[in-house]
């Protein structure tokens, strides 16, 4: 394929303890249905990105489970309640069995 | 008149052309999930439990313009705490090729019960979105969306 997915994720750099606020994720990436045809009509095989998962200080708080029907360059947006300050790690996994991986971290504070 | 010859009407005769147009419209390049098929995945995951209404907003337009790119936001109440939170989203629509649009899940670390993302929409369908708490009740919520252009071809 192309281009090499990449990730990009917007979370605030700082948050007050108990704020509730909002991830938002974008991958660049095809997102090939497995649906087309190409122009000798044959079927364009499927490969997408089926699993979005978020991982805050190692521990999932947020999965995403994507079918075929989700855009090209997926948009992903969730919320997270902060409790203490860390790292996150999103993870994309491809049906080609690779793995895109963004680390974002949080500073919690008054 | 040639048609006078045969005992159809006009009007008849154009009836059944049209007929035969939509059918041949509607028979499939590919076939679509209906809303039986949409059931039927429910029915896998969670059996024949009881489907409440409310406390899901799903946010879907009332009108894509594109098929390809259709934001679809679900928000469900919940105070996600530890003892009561939403567990699971299944968000489905049955008029495309495969009902299963997005499985989102929860935890009580995510303050708020709330996500969206970008679908695409082969045609005019409903969206359904089911909503699985922690004590295993389940609530239900449906959208139309009148899609102008398919976002499934190519």
């Amino acid at each position: 394929m192309a281009t090499q997915p990449t990730p990009r994720v917007r979370v605030p750099a700082q948050v007050k303890p108990g704020e509730i606020f909002e991830i938002k994720t974008l991958i660049s990436h095809e997102m090939e249905s497995g649906q087309r045809k190409d122009s000798a009509g044959k079927i364009v095989p499927r490969k997408i990105i089926n699993k979005f998962v978020a991982e805050f200080n190692g521990k999932t708080v947020f999965e995403a489970e994507w079918n075929p029907a989700i855009s090209a360059n997926p948009y992903q947006s969730f919320f997270y309640k902060a409790a203490e300050s860390g790292e996150f790690t999103f993870t994309w996994k491809d049906d080609d069995g690779s793995n895109y991986v963004s680390k974002n971290k949080l500073t919690v504070a008054a | 008149m040639v048609w006078n010859s045969i005992e159809t009407t006009r009007r008849e005769a154009l009836g059944l052309a049209s007929i035969l147009g939509f059918a041949a419209l509607l028979a499939p390049r590919m076939s679509f999930a209906d809303e039986q098929t949409v059931a039927a995945e429910i029915k896998k995951l969670y059996g024949d439990k009881k489907l409440e209404s409310g406390k899901i907003k799903l946010d879907v337009p009332e009108i894509a313009e594109n098929g390809l790119v259709v934001p679809v936001n679900v928000e469900v109440e919940s105070p996600m705490t530890d003892a009561d939170y939403v567990k699971a989203v299944h968000v489905f629509a049955d008029g495309n090729p495969l009902p299963g649009i997005v499985s989102y899940k929860f935890t009580p670390a995510c303050g708020k019960a709330a996500a969206s993302t970008r679908m695409r929409l082969a045609q005019t369908q409903n969206i359904i979105c089911i909503a699985e708490m922690s004590n295993g009740n389940l609530h239900m919520a449906k959208a139309n969306v009148k899609v102008t252009i398919g976002g499934c071809g190519g």
